[in-house]
């Protein structure tokens, strides 16, 4: 299948949708279709029910985390220098607020084609991890939605039942993201080594006095 | 108490006189029916299985009696990786198993999270809330190695003794028969650990020569 | 451009925390925790029912007690580090597992696998499903209550395909034995004509358990019509392997996508039309018919050659920056592996595509209206193992 030729048949037909082709430059040659929020239930929609695409199976749905990353960028600014203005770098430094990434892989049963790669990111990691949920197009969307809510943190809108799917209901962190700082019980191995040393090291001489055999 | 001799014992029996002592006879009936807890976790719980079809068959053992109800069981086989969402599951059968009983730690999981030790979500070990009397190294061990273990708990009972110091945990009135369940948490499991159980050995590796490049 | 009519998806019954409309007052219904330490769940999987006497009115399956971050350590791991955990996601069928994540590898990386290392593949692979199905069949007689005998025969066969992995790659149960471009180990000597010995008992079992149990009046009466899933729903809900093409979803991934060398032999793809557990238990047997085919077939033509492609690194692998999703029939259903490289020896995001948990979507539905002990059969039928659910 043509991604191009999917693109414009979309956009076609489901007038405002902006989508954006993305290409893998691996050998796999996958490459992807990224939706807008506002119109991903109805490109899905199509997607699903068109003649000739009938993209009926939603395989798999996963998320990805994009931490915010920082870029530096070298400046000439001009400054005031012991009096004297003068053309001086400076390091600018701008933050990309990061993202979490939501995506489908398609494929049809009753034409035998795909897969159909679609993506969808949040607009921060924060406050805007709002996305409309797809479960309504495709069922088998249903839990592996609410595995992305709970290891991710996206809130999918329109879910019929986010919750956590995994982890226990009074957990709070999103363990899948980059950032994730998991509890501090990994101290004893038998042959300790690098990190693990260093951690179990650490645990003993806040929990033991060093008479009693702590950090040496 | 002394035991009776053994000389006389088999010359009694020569002549058609059974003898015994109250304590033989309680441990040959503890070591004979080790009812283990029909309770799989994970990849062990196969190999656990296995051990119990034709032809490993552990019913040579009397423990092929698997009972779906911790009040029936003596013998608890933690078969498989204990997750943090299991593991006040698996505390809660434990106290709900009668004494006298018994836990098998089968796998490296069970043993220390194995494999899987990095894991958010995985209890570095089923002895850090429940005492545990007999090890299985493996990933899974074989079923000869459950057989082992087996032999090995069975020995343990044999020689133990109704009176004294060292007599069985569970005939002596201060020694506690069901532990802390422990709570879920905001991260982790609250308390990550029993101290009356389990405490972190002490990393016996000294820093000397040890730059953390994980070179000695 | 139309678009034509099609069932639009089915969306869960009743969501939780809302009460049932229709029939009796809540008081007389019982919530019942089936789980997590229950004999008939495979595992550690718990399912909340809600029950009016016998009859279920709703099913919550909860998840998640043997979550072993599987994909979370593996971002941290090499590429190769990752292989030996695979075995560990369906611990009943390492060697498919380790197939799906090479064949994701070596799309995301570009890597031609030998011919001869294809054979070997198709060969575990095909051994790996019997075993599978063998097991299956035998556990859910177990939970229909035919307690030991069919299971033990299962295991009969199961230890004999095990003697043959162990001769091959070393271990039981974690063969960790396909690598990316090949294979780890050729053949031992004798390994084929001990396997040819093997694969002559099974049409025996087959046979023996068709003649003993399939033509069972209790076992019909007990799965016949029970847990009827329709093809609409099974399509929507993304229901892969046997279980799909028990409900007649003509879909079987080593004939569509035809990875590997899949289209060099002749086999069949059985279909069911009923969609109930009695459907599902017969598409197994019946494939494992087809499974012995395809065994046959390969180990006739297996050519001689290299197992590895030599021009594969193993140290220091880093694929270049992309993506790939690779997928295999595996022994339950679709499993993939959706890797993310950024160029660096680990994978950036390392995503498995269970069949288990996605098989699951569907089990309220297939259980309503059933009785308590028709959810221990649905159950069964669905095929699960917890590692691969919950990973």
């Amino acid at each position: 299948m043509d991604l191009e030729k999917i693109k414009s048949e979309v956009e076609a037909n489901v007038p405002g949708c902006r989508l954006e082709t993305v290409a893998n430059p691996s050998p796999s040659v996958q490459h992807s279709l990224r939706l807008d929020p506002e119109h991903a239930v109805a490109v899905a929609t199509f997607l699903r029910d068109a003649v000739g695409l009938r993209f009926d199976f939603c395989s798999n749905v996963t998320g990805i985390d994009w931490p915010p990353t920082e870029v530096s960028q070298k400046v000439k600014v001009r400054r005031l220098v012991e009096g004297v203005e003068q053309e001086v770098d400076e390091v600018q430094k701008t933050t990309t607020p990061g993202s979490i990434e939501v995506v489908y892989h398609l494929f049809s049963i009753e034409l035998k084609h795909g897969p159909l790669v679609l993506r969808m990111s949040t607009q921060d990691r924060d406050a805007g991890v709002h996305l409309p949920s797809l479960t309504h197009v495709w069922r088998s969307a249903e839990f592996q939605e609410r595995e992305i809510f709970d290891l991710f943190g996206v809130v999918f809108d329109g879910h019929p039942d986010l919750r956590r799917l995994l982890m226990w209901d009074e957990f709070v962190d999103h363990p899948m993201r980059r950032d994730y700082i998991e509890p501090d019980d990994f101290e004893y191995e038998p042959t300790a080594h690098d990190e693990v040393l260093r951690r179990a090291q650490q645990h003993q001489s806040e929990t033991r006095p060093a008479d009693e055999g702590g950090i040496r | 108490m002394k035991r009776v001799d053994e000389t006389l014992k088999s010359e009694l029996g020569r002549q058609g006189i059974f003898t015994t002592t109250l304590q033989d006879l309680y441990n040959w009936g503890r070591t004979s029916s080790l009812w283990p807890l029909n309770f799989g976790l994970a990849c062990c719980a196969i190999e656990m299985i296995a051990t119990t079809m034709a032809r490993y068959d552990l019913a040579r053992f009397g423990a092929e009696v698997f009972r779906p109800s911790p009040r029936q069981a003596d013998l608890m086989i933690v078969a498989g990786t204990v997750t943090k969402k299991m593991a006040p599951q698996v505390v809660r059968l434990y106290n709900q198993m009668p004494e006298p009983k018994y836990v098998i730690s089968m796998g490296a999981c069970a043993i220390s999270g194995g494999p899987f030790k990095q894991g958010y979500n995985v209890l570095k070990g089923i002895d850090r809330y429940i005492p545990v009397d007999v090890y299985i190294p493996g990933c899974p061990p074989r079923p000869e190695a459950l057989i082992e273990a087996f032999m090995a708990l069975q020995k343990r009972i044999d020689a133990q003794q109704l009176t004294g110091t060292n007599r069985p945990r569970h005939l002596n009135a201060d020694e506690p028969s069901e532990f802390a369940v422990p709570q879920f948490g905001a991260h982790d499991l609250q308390p990550a650990k029993n101290p009356a159980v389990w405490n972190a050995p002490l990393v016996q590796i000294s820093q000397t020569g040890n730059d953390g490049s994980g070179k000695n | 451009m139309s678009t034509a009519a099609f069932p639009a998806a089915v969306l869960p019954t009743q969501q939780i925390g809302s009460e049932p409309t229709s029939g009796p007052s809540t008081e007389q219904l019982l919530e019942l925790s089936m789980g997590p330490q229950h004999p008939s769940t495979h595992g550690v999987f718990r399912m909340n029912v809600v029950l009016d006497g016998e009859r279920v009115v709703r099913l919550k399956p909860v998840f998640g007690y043997l979550h072993r971050n599987h994909e979370k350590i593996a971002e941290s791991e090499t590429y190769l580090g990752s292989m030996p955990y695979t075995d560990r996601l369906d611990y009943i069928c390492p060697l498919t597992n380790n197939w799906a994540y090479a064949l994701a590898v070596e799309k995301l990386a570009g890597i031609q696998v030998p011919e001869r290392a294809e054979y070997l593949r198709v060969i575990v692979g095909e051994l790996t499903r019997l075993q599978n199905h063998a097991c299956l069949v035998g556990f859910l007689m177990q939970d229909m209550g035919c307690s030991g005998t069919p299971l033990m025969y299962a295991f009969r066969q199961r230890e004999m395909v095990l003697d043959l992995f162990e001769a091959l790659t070393g271990a039981r149960m974690m063969c960790n034995y396909m690598r990316f471009g090949g294979c780890r180990v050729d053949l031992p000597a004798g390994w084929l004509d001990q396997t040819k010995k093997v694969l002559q008992q099974f049409p025996r079992f087959l046979d023996e358990f068709e003649r003993l149990l399939i033509g069972n009046e209790i076992l019909m009466g007990r799965t016949q019509g029970i847990g009827v899933l329709s093809k609409e729903l099974a399509v929507s809900a993304g229901i892969s392997g046997p279980m799909a093409r028990a409900s007649g979803v003509d879909y079987d991934i080593r004939k569509v996508d035809r990875y590997g060398i899949y289209d060099r032999f002749a086999f069949r793809v059985p279909l069911g039309s009923h969609g109930d557990v009695y459907d599902r238990l017969m598409i197994r047997v019946l494939e494992m018919r087809e499974s012995l085919g395809i065994l046959d077939q390969a180990m006739r033509d297996l050519p001689a050659g290299p197992i590895v492609d030599p021009k594969t690194k193993i140290r220091g692998f880093r694929p270049k920056p992309g993506e790939a999703y690779g997928r295999i029939e595996a022994p339950k259903g679709e499993l993939g592996f959706y890797l993310i490289s950024d160029g660096s020896p680990n994978p950036y995001r390392y995503r498995v595509r269970p069949p288990s948990l996605i098989n699951l979507t569907v089990l309220e539905d297939l259980c309503l209206g059933h009785n308590v002990a028709d959810i221990v059969i649905i159950l069964g039928s669905v095929d699960i193992v917890l590692g691969e659910v919950d990973r």
